[in-house]
């Protein structure tokens, strides 16, 4: 198996402090890599330097054995990553079709065209519904996304990430602040938009790590503390220690 | 040698002029966002208010009581303006200021013509200060500069002493925080702007007699203040400082060379005909390039150096 | 702010755009006084104008203050072309000249399009009207290209007729605009349907998530410039063609304030906003300027009005009574409308009093105090005028405001029943 995925010595600085201290992670294609620990750990910054957000202080990123470290975020996701924010970041204004229609233009190679009228765009429209109908927002097509629901947002963030159909998928927190039916309906969502694709989740929700992932990465205070299969995560002392024992869920 | 140290003291005095607009404009856009294109206004009317209260009062009461007008001025725009468009976001601020610029020159044309006032130098400040060589340095720039440094200082003292001033001083490195200094947020934004436009119209007293005062000056000034917030760095007082200084010293010495580059060319044994390629290039002096340098220097800033002088955000 | 939106095949559409052709063909058969050709190609211009404005404030999200570079230069540029054709330098039909002035526009865009799109918002404002400061003061600089202080003239008839079009009489120049308005409004609308019109729209409201789905802002930025700068110098050329003379104001600020002007005014969040606007405008400048040096005043009056209390402009203003027509609730709203516009029109007459007034006193207080004013005559000197005028504009500030609350309350309420019902 390939490797998807590589972290090699990264390093984030905000002034003199050092959110991420030194992550060696690899996660191989196919995985479903969740990522756990304690607020302010750095999971949201780390997924930050990956899609191209901020820039690294030190260390290299590799996607596809490939380096993406100083690349602009949109040039790192036309190499085949698409991520989800943690904080709904959608196009508020627009309808729940035109948001997800905008997510899958460049990869349809419309890229910056002006001469093509979008309603002619079969193949971009028949995408664009098919993606609306798994993310199961097909009754809401035509309402401006900003007047969803917060569930419905953020079904809707998880539509917009995956709709490009990149390769690897970074989910920052997908059922945060949802309800346990919500909590399920997302998760049967995210196994199946994740099929057959590199997955990298941060879950605050255990149920949800232990049921979706391969393989569980512990981060507290910007560094890796253990990377292993659920099981073993579960057993461990100083995972116990430093984070499910002192985060009561 | 005499031309250059002249020159040079026209410099410093016309660009601590510049600083006087462009630190309140930069004050206001680090701690509100809003970049005020009606700044110049208010120096414009602080030039108005003087002539007029100059008039009934004399020189040196205007010069006190203007600034502190246009300083009411700018806290009303701000309390009844700015505050009800804030919630539509920064474009539409700007877009109010824009009008609102746009109205203070009509209301400047309404109330005192279209003509330029005689709005002159008061006597006790006429003359020269001292003798370059053989050049007369008028007194009055000399009173520009202690005004200006005067105002300097104050701006200094005001910001490392007082506790606006440190409110300000944390806004202007980390603008979202000033919410969470527990202050109240819409009364310190009302100051600031009030003293932002006390400055420009401080400004304006000491400018508009040294210059001209017309309804015109607003809207010749305004966009050199705004290259100097560019250049210096947005946010920056010490860049937008360097800025005035360095825009100052090319619209100086670029106003006072007569020379072309053809001459120029010509020295290094290059003659430049009418037939030449580009020959209305080449045939242009110095002096005429004036206007466009400093634009000039902003759009190369822009390409090479986005941040600006000592600028520390891109925008 | 909503965007209209139409179905691919809408019967809808086909009248907007067909009764906008047959309005425009017809309005100078039915207005014939000596003004209207005057005014009417002017607003053909101006659509043409402030539409490609809105590309980047409404569509692009892009406050431009220096949008008059475009349609200047080009306007230059197709000065030149149709004095070297005249001279038989080379062959052009007058009719295709504007797309001269559209390549110049364009070739502008990518020039300075490229600094300027960089970044959005303030920074983006701020620099265009650096840029537009940049070009005005080459204007100066180079008089052989710009003309210096009388701009550069030129003759549009020229060559053989054909079909008895000379473009001699400004009617068959009106028609030449209407048809350019008519193909650059369509062509417009519909990049607003194409994907680059759509990211256009994504980068204005998101541009971090627009990055985030593959698309580079400051391309989709730059390339809306070049387009809008492309429209714009269509514009630029048509008003080359209708004045015979391009002059330095041509890419002034005061061009650039203009536009921005008529179309926020008009409603830079609709794709019609901007042609409401124009018209609007031009009127006001026309008429009002006829009757009052002040029209500037009012001008920016209005727009700073519309800026705090209305900033969907007209098009909103017209766009949120649809609903309540429809639920068949507008008589709810007239008395108040009737109250608003009766106090409305005391404020007007005191603000306007005052204005002329205060015009009238700076100007000729020593030499005409004697003035007239809504079929008054009086002395602008004495006190009694003075009294009256800022007694209505108190007064009326005061009576509106009472007003204004029952306008408040009577919306209110129609929003209450409106939403009741949509729950039901
Ligand atoms: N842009 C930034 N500037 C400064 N500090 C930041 C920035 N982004 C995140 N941080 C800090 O980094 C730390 C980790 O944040 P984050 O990655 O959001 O944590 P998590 O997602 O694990 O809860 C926090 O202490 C936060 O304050
Ligand atoms: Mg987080």
């Amino acid at each position: 198996m390939s490797t998807a995925i590589e972290l090699r010595g990264v390093t984030k600085r905000f002034g003199n402090t050092e959110i991420i201290r030194g992550v060696d992670l690899a996660v191989p294609r196919g995985e479903r890599h969740a990522i756990i620990g304690p607020n302010g750990a750095g999971k949201s910054t780390l997924f930050n330097l990956i899609s191209g957000r901020y820039p690294l202080s030190h260390g290299d990123i590799l996607l596809n054995g490939e380096s993406v470290s100083g690349l602009k975020p949109f040039q790192i996701n036309r190499k085949g990553l698409s991520r989800s924010f943690q904080v709904t970041n959608i196009f508020q204004r627009m309808s729940v079709f035109e948001n997800i229609r905008c997510a899958v233009l460049w990869t349809l190679g419309y890229k910056y065209s002006f001469w093509h009228r979008l309603g002619g765009l079969k193949d971009a429209n028949l995408h664009a519904e098919e993606v609306m109908e798994s993310i199961g927002l097909k009754a809401r097509r035509d309402t401006p996304a900003g007047v969803l629901s917060y569930a419905e947002q953020r079904a809707l963030e998880i539509g917009v990430t995956i709709a490009g159909g990149a390769e690897v998928i970074l989910l920052d927190e997908p059922t945060a602040g949802m309800s346990r039916t919500e909590t399920s309906d997302a998760v049967e969502l995210i196994r199946k938009v994740s099929q057959g694709k590199t997955l990298i989740m941060v879950e605050h929700d255990m149920g949800v790590v232990f049921d979706l992932a391969d393989k569980i990465s512990v981060l507290v205070y910007g560094e890796v503390i253990a990377s292993d299969v659920p099981d073993n995560i579960r057993g461990n002392k100083a995972v116990q220690e430093a984070y499910l024992g002192t985060e009561a869920h | 040698m005499e031309f250059f140290l002249i020159s040079m003291l026209n410099s410093v005095s016309y660009g601590l002029l510049l600083f006087m607009l462009s630190s309140g404009l930069t004050i206001i856009f680090s701690m509100m966002g809003v970049l005020n294109f009606a700044h110049a206004s208010f120096y414009m009317i602080g030039a108005y208010f003087a002539y007029q209260l100059s008039g009934w009062l004399g020189f040196w009461p205007a010069l006190v009581c203007a600034p502190l007008l246009v300083g009411i001025v700018g806290m009303a725009v701000e309390r009844y303006g700015l505050r009800t468009v804030h919630k539509y976001g920064h474009v539409a601020e700007l877009l109010f200021t824009f009008g609102l610029a746009y109205l203070i020159e009509e209301a400047v044309h309404l109330i005192w013509g279209r003509s330029s006032v005689p709005y002159v130098i008061p006597p006790s400040l006429e003359g020269a200060a001292f003798t370059l060589f053989s050049t007369d340095y008028p007194l009055y720039r000399v009173f520009m500069m202690v005004v200006s440094v005067s105002m300097l200082i104050g701006i200094y003292l005001t910001l490392t002493r007082s506790r606006i001033g440190l409110v300000i001083q944390a806004a202007l490195t980390h603008p979202q925080t000033v919410e969470t200094l527990g202050h109240n947020v819409p009364r310190v934004f009302m100051l600031v702007f009030g003293g932002g436009s006390a400055l420009a119209g401080l400004a304006g007293v000491i400018g508009g007699n040294a210059f001209i005062t017309e309804p015109g000056m607003a809207a010749a000034v305004g966009p050199i203040v705004f290259v100097v917030v560019v250049v210096g760095g947005m946010g920056s007082l010490a860049g937008a400082f360097l800025a005035s200084l360095l825009i100052g010293t090319l619209q100086t010495f670029s106003v006072a060379l007569d020379y072309s580059f053809a001459d120029l060319l010509a020295k290094l044994g290059i003659s430049i005909g009418p037939d030449t390629p580009l020959a209305a290039l080449w045939d242009l002096t110095i002096a005429q390039t004036g206007p466009v340098l400093p634009y000039l220097l902003m759009v190369l800033m822009l390409i090479f150096r986005p941040k600006g002088i000592l600028g520390t955000r891109e925008g | 702010m909503a965007k209209l939106k139409y179905r691919p095949i809408n019967l809808g559409r086909w009248l907007v755009w067909g009764g906008t052709a047959l309005v425009m063909i017809i309005l100078p058969l039915i207005l014939t006084a000596g003004f209207t050709l005057t005014l009417l190609s002017q607003i053909g211009v101006g659509i043409i104008f402030a539409l490609s404005y809105n590309m980047l404030l409404g569509q692009g999200g892009m406050l431009s203050f220096g949008h008059a570079v475009y349609s200047g230069l080009g306007a230059y540029f197709t000065v030149h072309a149709l004095n070297l054709i005249s001279q038989g330098a080379f062959h052009f039909p007058v009719t295709l000249a504007p797309i001269i002035g559209g390549l110049a526009g364009a070739t502008f865009g990518v020039i300075f399009g490229y600094v300027t799109t960089k970044k959005a918002g303030t920074t983006f404002a701020m620099i265009s009207l650096g840029i537009g400061e940049m070009v005005f003061a080459c204007s100066l600089m180079f008089a052989g290209f710009f003309g210096g202080e009388a701009g550069v003239s030129t003759n549009r008839v020229m060559g053989q007729s054909f079909l008895g079009i000379t473009y001699g009489p400004s009617i068959q120049v009106y028609y030449l605009i209407v048809g350019w308005a008519l193909v650059c409004m369509a062509a417009m609308y519909a990049w607003t349907q194409t994907p680059l019109g759509r990211m256009a729209n994504a980068v204005r409201d998101n541009p971090e998530r627009a990055e985030f789905v593959g698309y580079d802002t400051h391309m989709v930025r730059f390339l809306t410039l070049v387009l809008s700068g492309f429209f714009a110098g269509i514009a630029g050329g048509l008003s080359c063609i209708n004045y015979e003379i391009v002059t330095a104001e041509n890419v002034g600020a005061a061009a650039s304030g203009g536009v921005l002007i008529a179309t926020f005014i008009g409603g830079a969040g609709f794709f019609f906003g901007p042609i409401i606007g124009t018209i609007v405008f031009f009127t006001m400048v026309t008429a009002v300027g006829a009757m009052t040096k002040a029209w500037l005043f009012y001008l920016g009056l209005l727009f700073l009005i519309m800026v705090l209390y209305a900033p969907g402009g007209f098009a909103s203003l017209i766009l949120m009574h649809v609903p309540v027509i429809k639920a068949r609730l507008m008589r709810r709203l007239l008395l108040p409308y009737a109250a608003a516009l009766v106090t409305g029109a005391v404020l007007m007459a005191g603000l306007v009093s005052v204005v002329e007034m205060t015009y009238h006193f700076s100007l000729e207080a020593g030499t005409a105090p004697g003035m007239k004013l809504f079929g008054f005559a009086f002395n602008v000197t004495s006190a009694t005028p003075w009294t009256v005028a800022v007694g209505l504009l108190i007064g009326g500030f005061v009576i509106s405001r009472f007003a204004w609350a029952a306008v408040g309350r009577a919306w209110a309420d129609i929003v209450h029943i409106l939403q009741d019902r949509a729950v039901v």
